[in-house]
Order: structure tokens, then sequence, then C-alpha cells
């Protein structure tokens, strides 16, 4: 894990005591809002439908158990006793005041946290696949990357004023999992042909109300040409962004009007001139930060305790066999603890909840915790005779849940509820379509299944690269949700397709309902999941089941 | 025929709370939207949102919200500004612990 340096610290105690003086003046008046605004976005603070929210950046998702007692603290102390991770690895507040809000910020800077460029037209939270440093199928870890990037462009002068915010994502595995195609830049762990490390590059990704796919902008860039190479993108980007239109101000907007081939042309202009300006240093800090990262110590133990509970408790074994997923040392698992029991708002967790994933990260896991994506708690290593042990502490906090990648295991953002942008809300439809799969005693046997859910075309949750994607929208004063079909966030990420009218509040359950079991009778045998199915037979036979009074008329007419 | 005017109210987020506050006729800012001064004029409602845009200090965001007069003042038309009125749905962390009847 990175810890902060002598620099970092006084950096970031710096920005505290700025920003509480910053407060001050509002508070007293001297400050408008038009000019506190700005102010307060810079440090990750929101004011959202019923009260302020503070975005704090979990950078690359990974915090050790200290950190995540200090949010738990945080969420006591100054919130309402729970915290929200997000699918960018951010936690946010939802009720902090402002008062407490500088209070809150120097809290977090006592662990090595903070909420600078969670918000404003800079280069945010850079994520990273939440199984870094640990999956059996990565190249490298990207965390350091992430981490280097992470410092390059904190406050650097050049880029706090792009013509909008910008996104970073890197996986170090050929197994995308850091929807790195749905980025502004999307990076990917490679070696080249002689085994050396680099990137592959992409460029022009991004949801919102013009989803694009991101595209290859290179192939490989060798590992000590990152940082050049991504300032030579963001300097282009920074010049050719549409300032005249927020809606077209993003890189990809910018990809789709020049072309690829003119961005790369650019690129690789600007990187000339920058890589030049690149004295090495880059590389050393790199070197100091790699061994920062390095992987625990995993000592080899017998797994006999894993085996003998796998085969005796079949909550146990419902549990290990959905949440964990392949460490690179066999002895070892990585465990996602679910935050979607069915029924609760997805990526929420109570104070009490985060201390208990603290105690067993420092006991069982090395001390490492990593924010999912998909809004869900990771512990990275731990060593499978210890799974037993893991399990039985996570039931009695209600951490327990056995539905990773599965039905219920649903992203969505604040919606209606807290974001003052939303057009519709999005939680309760999350917390109804997970307690009737949960009624119907199927999610299992429909496998994995991917549903994203947001509150308004900004697609925060996601939801154009949801198998099943929910759009809320307001329709002449009322809910109303819109579903796409056969989106993936993956390396194959696809864009899903508009089903057709939208649902209302009372409608959609049962919509998803019907294109759940239509599945179940489409696919050919239970190994053929739901993205399989859609890929094979088109959106037809889903629509059929959105709109059944429509493919009666068609079987009519024919 | 000029539309009828639909009745508004005066809203905003209070500056320190950032909780959802709305101006009375007595010049007081309530947290309970039923308080609220019933505006039923659009010149009228165009001086009490200026007189709410003046308090910088105390309040963030001042506009003009659609209502209905009710048996107990205003209540929300757009569903928005109902769950401004009562809090989230997911918890009741909002307004909804101090408006029982609501
Ligand atoms: C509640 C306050 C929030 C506000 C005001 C907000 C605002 C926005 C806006 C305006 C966009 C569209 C940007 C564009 O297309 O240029 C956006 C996109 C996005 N936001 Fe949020 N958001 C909020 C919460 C969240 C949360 C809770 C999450 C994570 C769950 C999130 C993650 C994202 C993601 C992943 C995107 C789409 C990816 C992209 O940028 O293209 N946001 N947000
Ligand atoms: S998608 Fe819309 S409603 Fe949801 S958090 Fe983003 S801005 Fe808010």
């Amino acid at each position: 894990m990175y810890d902060y340096s002598e620099f970092d610290d006084a950096y970031v105690r710096g920005r505290v005591e700025q920003f509480r003086a910053q407060v001050e003046r509002r508070l007293d008046g001297s400050l408008t809002e038009e000019e506190f605004r700005p102010l307060r976005l810079m440090n990750g603070l929101y004011l959202q439908l019923h009260a302020y929210m503070l975005r704090v950046a979990i950078p690359y998702g990974t915090l050790n158990s200290g950190q995540m007692r200090q949010l738990a603290h945080i969420a006591d102390r100054w919130d309402k006793g729970y915290g929200h991770f997000t699918t960018r690895q951010n936690i946010q507040y939802n009720w902090p005041k402002l008062r407490d809000v500088p209070d809150i910020l120097e809290a977090l800077a006592d662990v090595g946290m903070h909420a600078i460029q969670t918000s404003g037209n800079t280069v945010r939270n850079v994520t990273a696949d939440h199984f870094a440093g640990a999956s059996a199928d990565e190249v490298a870890d990207p965390r350091p990357y992430a981490e280097l990037l992470r410092q390059w462009s904190t406050d650097h002068p050049e880029f706090q004023f792009l013509p909008r915010k910008f996104k970073i994502g890197v996986t170090g595995a050929p197994n995308d999992r850091a929807v790195i195609r749905s980025h502004d830049i999307g990076l990917e762990v490679r070696r080249d042909g002689a085994g050396a490390l680099g990137f592959r590059v992409f460029v022009g990704g991004g949801l919102g109300r013009t989803p694009m796919v991101a595209q290859e902008l290179a192939a490989f860039i060798p590992e000590r040409d990152l940082l050049p190479y991504v300032e030579a993108i963001l300097s282009v980007y920074n010049l050719l962004g549409r300032r005249d239109n927020k809606y077209k101000a993003r890189i990809k907007i910018a990809v789709h009007e020049h072309g690829i081939d003119t961005i790369r042309a650019l690129v690789n202009e600007a990187f000339a001139e920058r890589r030049a300006l690149f004295s090495g240093a880059d590389q050393a800090l790199l070197t100091d930060i790699r061994a920062q990262f390095k992987r625990p110590d995993l000592s080899p133990r017998d797994i006999a305790p894993f085996v003998a509970a796998r085969d005796a408790d079949p909550v146990f074994r419902a549990w290990a066999d959905t949440n964990l997923a392949a460490h690179a040392d066999a002895g070892h698992a990585i465990v996602t603890i679910s935050l979607k029991p069915q029924g609760a708002t997805p990526g929420d967790a109570t104070a009490a909840q985060m201390r208990v994933m603290a105690d067993l990260a420092e006991r069982y896991g090395h001390d490492e915790l990593r924010i999912s994506h998909e809004q869900n708690v990771i512990l990275s290593h731990v060593h499978r005779a210890d799974l037993p042990a893991v399990h039985a502490a996570l039931k009695q906090a209600g951490l327990a849940t056995a539905n990773v990648g599965l039905v219920s295991d649903i992203i969505a953002c604040p919606g209606m509820d807290y974001c003052s942008l939303a057009t519709a809300r999005s939680i309760p439809i999350a917390q109804e379509i997970a307690t009737r799969f949960e009624e119907l005693k199927l999610e299992h046997e429909v496998g994995p299944l991917k549903i994203k859910i947001s509150g308004c075309i900004n697609a925060c949750g996601h939801h154009h690269v949801g198998h099943i994607g929910i759009l809320g929208l307001d329709r002449a004063g009322v809910e109303n949700y819109q579903v796409t079909l056969g989106g993936d966030g993956s390396e194959t990420t696809v864009i899903g397709q508009r089903a057709g009218p939208g649902f209302s509040a009372d409608e959609i359950v049962p919509a998803v309902e019907r294109l759940v079991l239509a599945y179940l009778d489409l696919r050919e045998d239970a190994g053929e999941t739901f993205l399989q199915v859609f890929r094979r037979l088109g959106a037809q036979p889903f629509k059929d089941a959105l709109y059944p009074e429509q493919a009666q008329r068609r079987r009519d007419a024919a | 025929m000029t539309k009828a005017f639909t009745p508004k109210v005066v809203t905003a987020n209070a500056l320190v709370e950032g909780d959802v506050i709305y101006l009375t006729a007595d010049d007081r800012w309530t947290r309970a939207l039923h308080e609220a001064e019933l505006i039923e004029d659009e010149a009228h409602a165009q001086v009490r949102l200026l007189d709410a845009e003046r308090q910088t200090g105390e309040v963030v965001g001042a506009y003009l919200a659609d209502v209905r007069p009710g048996p107990n003042g205003p209540e929300p038309v757009h569903f928005r500004e109902a769950f401004r009125a009562r809090g989230p749905s997911n918890y009741p962390h909002g307004k909804q612990t101090e408006l029982v009847d609501v």
C-alpha cells in the first residue's frame, strides 16, 4: 500500500487549512455562493437535494484497515452512521454539515486520504481493477501506475481547467474489471514481444448523454513513456475539447468529431515534444511507488478447514462458490463482500459494517481492502483456511450475501433520493428487483447477470453497459424507466440497445422479471449466460418478453 | 388568454445544513413545506424570489417551485418537490422524521 510521503501529507493538510478558511469566509458572508461553489467543488463538496454531499477519493479503490475505520468514524461522528460506495471507487457521505467539512477533511488527512479532484474539470480519481495485485490473470499490478498518475495529475497546473472532467481507468489484466473502455483514457498493462511492460491505450470512452466505447489509440506504449504519453493526450484534448458546449466537451466528442487517426497524429506530435521534457525522475518515483505495492508474503498452509467447511455447510458453500475469485496463489482467495443484501441500498455500508470489514482485513487479509466499481468491498488476499471464520464474521454483520455477479448485485446511482440532477429514483427500483428475485429463489439458477440503474442521462450507474440497463426519466411529471439490453462493460464493451417505450415505476420490476424468465426459456443450457443468449438471438425475443402485446400483434399479422 | 399562474413557493437549501427550506409569509425560513407562503401572483413571486436571493448568508440556490394549495398549506406538484419536502425513500433520514403528518 502506498504511504503518504512528508510532501503528500503537508500538501493535503495545507489544502485542508485553505478550505477551512474558505468555509469560514463563506459563513461570515465575505464569500458569495458564486465565489464559494467552485472552491467547495474542488474539495469534493456538492450540494444535493436534501443536504451537502462529500465525495472522498479512494485512489484505485485500495485502502487499509486504519483508513476504513476512519471512514466509519466520520460516518458516525459527522454523518448518519453510514457511507455510500460508488462506481468510481469513491465514498460519498450524504449528510455532512458545511461547518464540519474541514474537520472531516482533517480526519481524512490523518489517514492519508482526501477529496481533492473528486469534482471539477480535472483528472478525477484514477480507478483500477479491484482485484489488482491479487488476481490470477494479471500481467502486472496496475496500481503503481495509477498512483504515479494520481501524483502527476494532482494540482497539475496545465490541467486544472480542462474542457470537462477527465477519467482514467487502469487494468493490469486482459479481463477488464475496471470498465476501462468507458473512460476518457483506458490503460491496459501488457507486455510486448520482448516481455517488456507497457500499455495498450484507449481513448474517448464515456457514458452519459452520448455513450461511446473507447478506441485504441496505441497498441503498445512502453512503461517509461506513460506520463509523457498521457500528458500528450491531455494537452491535445485541452485545446481541441469543445468549451462552447458542456455536452460536447468530453474527449469522446473530440475523438468522434476529428476521428481517431487525427487524434493519434496530434498526440504523437505532442508526445515527441513532451517526452524530451521528462528527465527520468518519474521513473525513479515509479520504482519507489512499486516497492510499496509488493504482494504480501503469502505463506503456504493447509486448506483442509476450507474444504471441510465447504462440504459441511451449504450456506458457506453457496457464498464461497459465488463470492470468491481465483487468487494468483492457489492457497488464497479474493473475497468479494457484497454490499447488496436483497432489499438494501446498493453500495451502502454502516459504520459498524465498515469496522467489521476493517477488522477482517487486519486479521485475515494482510490489511488490504478494495472498493469495486460494482459497489462491493474486496478482501484481496485471504488464505482459504481462514474463509470459514471470515464468512462467519460477515454473516453476523449482515455482510454474507452470496450474490456477487448475480441479478441482485445491482449497480445503482443515488438517483432522485439524493441527487439534484436526477430525473427519477434508482435506489427503490434496485431494492424491488433484488427483493423480487429473492422471493422467486431464482438468482443462482439465472447465473451471471448485470443490472445497472441510473437516475438520469448522466449514467453514473453505468446503465449503458448493463446486460440489462435501466434509465430513470421524468415523463410529464411521472417517473418512467427505459430499458437497454445487451450492454457489456468488460473487455468486449458494448453499449446496450434501447428496447422500446419506458415503463412506469410499477411496471418496471415485472418487466425485468419477464426478461429474465424469457432468458431461462431461451438458453440452450445452464451454462449459456444472459449476454450469450442475447448475442446469439439478438434483441427481438427479449423485446417480445418486454412488450407481450406488441409481440402478439406481430404474430397475429404474420 | 394567458395560462393560469401555477401557485409557487420560494425554496432553497440552508447554507449551513444544506437542508431544504421554504420562505414564509412573515419572512422566516421554515423546513416544512406546508408552512411556506403560497404565492398566487406572478409579480409577487418574482419579488419574493428577489427577497430570498438577497439572503446569500443564509440560503443557497433559491428558486420558485410549483405547488398546489392543500388543507394544511402548500403541497408539492412534481415528485422532485415531494422528495425534497419529505426526504429520501430508502431511509428515514430526512424531514420525514419531523413531519409525521406528511
Ligand atoms: C450525487 C452527485 C453526482 C453528480 C452531481 C454527478 C454528476 C455527473 C454528471 C454531470 C455526469 C455526466 C458527465 C458527462 O457526461 O460529461 C456524470 C457521469 C458519471 N458519474 Fe456522476 N454524479 C454524481 C454521483 C455519482 C455517483 C454516486 C457515481 C457512482 C456511483 C458517479 C459516477 C459517474 C460515472 C461512472 C459517470 C459516467 C461515466 C462518464 O463520466 O462518462 N456519479 N456524473
Ligand atoms: S446518473 Fe444522474 S441521478 Fe444518478 S447520480 Fe448521476 S447525475 Fe445523479
